[in-house]
């Protein structure tokens, strides 16, 4: 029995719409148009317990939403939706009990309490025993460095601050499962492999599942085992991280730099020369026609090579591809 | 989970949103200065109705003494009137923050009720204090007792009157909680104040006493669900209202409150299965 299971989930949106202008706004008043916008159509995938997930797609592409219907706040208009074997929906109030979530873009603290107030109404909110209590928000306060911050009203903290504060806000009641939707928007860098860091250990050590949306394609390297692409509601690929870059990017790109007097070769055999600029030559290489020691080996045994970096594509470049095969970039 | 467990949640969003509101002096010193001007010109009408020799009949129903008192009254208990919905559901329902509130394992109408009532308490308390203040001590010690909000009828007159104010404080809440799923559904709050404000303003009795209204209609404004928010609890003030009236009137407050309740979550549910989440 998966811990999430999501079975041909739909979910569409009425969104109103009016030509632009004063002769919009005026034919607006007399005559209402809706388009319907199918957000989800026909998802499906299933989660173990204790694992990590990844949920990319382009803006609009229906991440948000799948998580809002995860967490029961949305209803789904099709579909079947089980987490631990509760209808996140129907069983709210259970299913929320046993769940953290995390909206990178709203807040669920209150703007002017202190963080420490806040964290001490979820406390009441949830029922979470006082003793209990004190031991998690110490723990959490400690690893995510919150120390300063507890006696700070939520509006005057930094938005990395306030993310840190928003993550151990959703695990003050220990949930299973955590739903992140885009935690590192907007951060800086220490911010941002802060919660990183935090994330991987709650998911080792703790065993809780998490479930994450980002458009930083870091987060996914550097956290997540399994990647779901969506664009356009619908799933596009279920695979391991490594698996998608090797299905989008055969290629592999092979710099060399040679030597101050060395004259660079025209043409070098397996590879295909991309671009050369003074004395570095860029080459692209098919790594299951030509293996990368075998090219390696030929071009230093045939030069004087001062430095010779292999690199993947940036997997930056690998989903904005991937989008792109699809046809899947935002309309 | 005891009784104690299973009010947690609902107390402590009533004692946080109280304490949060009660930060706000500027703003009940404010509503207090208006509350006086208001409550002097409205004292200053009466003073004239009634040496006039018009409404005679009015004048046996109620004393100029009596109508002083209820204005003052009137104007104390003024944020008991539902014609706003909390301002912190309405910016939930426009920005999407509404989801947390979803987030919780608790029953969502009662975390709003008790939220609700914590804003609408806080902002009661400190007005009805400093119109006492003003009103029964000191303007008299300045000498225009004539003016002066007076004592209650006697003393169980006052008792019946304050739980009164209680049930009309619960069925405020109902009603400001009705706003409150119709800002979520409608994501905007204006309309629905503008409509909201006039109703409300004449059918609590908060304007004129009811019982100046033509005769025809007494029965019906007595029953109409708005009476118990004000008018009401003054008639109790003053002992219009004894005995078994007394109690028949301090039941039909708890028979709004339950219908209302009972309606406001039929409602919420309802919009809620529609929700959609503002802005991504």
């Amino acid at each position: 029995m998966p811990h999430i299971l999501v079975d041909n989930l739909r979910k569409t949106y009425r969104v109103s719409e009016r030509d632009p202008g004063l002769r919009g706004a005026l034919r607006g008043l007399l005559q209402r148009r809706h388009r319907t916008v199918e957000a989800l159509s026909g998802v499906s995938f299933a989660l173990e317990r204790g694992e990590l997930l990844g949920f990319i797609g382009p803006n609009g592409a229906g991440k948000s939403t799948a998580i809002k219907i995860l967490s029961g706040i949305l209803r789904p208009d099709g579909g079947r939706v089980e987490v631990d074997g509760r209808d996140p929906f129907a069983d709210r109030e259970r299913h929320v009990a046993r769940i953290g979530v995390v909206f990178g873009q709203r807040t669920q603290l209150w703007w002017d309490l202190p963080v420490g107030d806040g964290f001490d109404l979820l406390r009441d909110i949830y029922r979470v025993d006082p003793q209990r209590y004190r031991r998690t928000r110490d723990e959490l306060v400690a690893l995510l460095h919150l120390e300063h911050v507890l006696d700070q009203p939520v509006r005057q903290l930094s938005l990395g601050q306030r993310m840190r504060a928003e993550i151990a806000a959703a695990l003050l009641h220990e949930p299973d499962i955590l739903f992140l939707d885009e935690p590192t928007i907007g951060l800086d860098a220490p911010s941002k492999l802060a919660v990183r860091d935090f994330v991987r250990r709650a998911n080792r050590e703790r065993g809780t599942t998490v479930l994450l949306t980002t458009h930083d394609m870091h987060d996914i390297e550097a956290l997540a085992q399994r990647v779901i692409v969506i664009g356009h509601g619908r799933v596009l690929a279920d695979s391991p991280v490594e698996a998608l870059r090797a299905q989008v990017m055969a290629e592999r790109r092979l710099v060399v730099d040679f030597a101050q007097d060395a004259t660079l070769p025209a043409q070098v055999d397996g590879a295909t020369v991309h671009s050369r600029d003074g004395q570095t030559l860029v080459l692209d290489f098919d790594p299951k026609q030509t293996p990368a020691p075998a090219l390696i080996a030929r071009i230093a045994g045939a030069h004087a090579v001062e430095d010779i970096r292999l690199e993947g594509l940036a997997i930056e470049a690998v989903i904005a591809r991937f989008y792109a095969m699809h046809g899947a970039a935002e309309a | 989970m005891g009784p104690r467990d299973l009010a947690r949640p609902y107390v402590a969003a009533f004692v946080s949103r109280f304490l949060q509101m009660l930060q706000y002096r500027t703003a009940a010193l404010a509503g207090f200065a208006t509350q006086c001007w208001w409550g002097g010109i409205k004292v200053m009408v009466f003073a004239a109705f009634y040496s006039g020799s018009a409404i005679a009949g009015a004048a046996s129903s109620m004393s100029l003494a009596q109508a002083i008192t209820y204005t003052w009254l009137a104007q104390g208990l003024l944020v008991l009137m539902p014609w706003l919905g909390d301002p912190e559901v309405a910016q939930a329902a426009r920005t999407g923050a509404v989801a947390y509130d979803r987030l919780r394992p608790v029953d969502a109408y009662a975390l709003w009720f008790a939220r609700t009532a914590g804003w609408i308490a806080a902002r009661l308390l400190p007005r009805v204090a400093l119109m006492a203040a003003f009103a029964a001590v000191a303007l008299p010690l300045v000498g225009l007792g004539d003016w002066a909000w007076q004592l209650p009828a006697n003393a169980l007159a006052g008792a019946a009157f304050l739980l009164s104010v209680v049930l009309g404080l619960l069925l405020s809440t109902a009603m400001v909680m009705l706003l409150n799923v119709a800002t979520t559904a409608a994501l905007n709050e204006r309309g629905i104040q503008a409509v909201a404000t006039p109703v409300v303003i004449v059918f609590s009795g908060n304007l004129l006493p009811l019982a100046l209204l033509p005769d025809a209609w007494q029965t019906a404004l007595l029953v109409q669900p708005l009476a118990g928010l004000f008018d009401i609890p003054a008639r109790l003030y003053f002992g219009q209202l004894s005995g078994w009236h007394a109690l028949a009137a301090l039941g039909l407050q708890c028979f709004w409150i339950v219908a209302l309740v009972a309606f406001g979550r039929m409602a919420m549910g309802r919009t809620m299965r529609s929700l959609q989440v503002q802005g991504g």
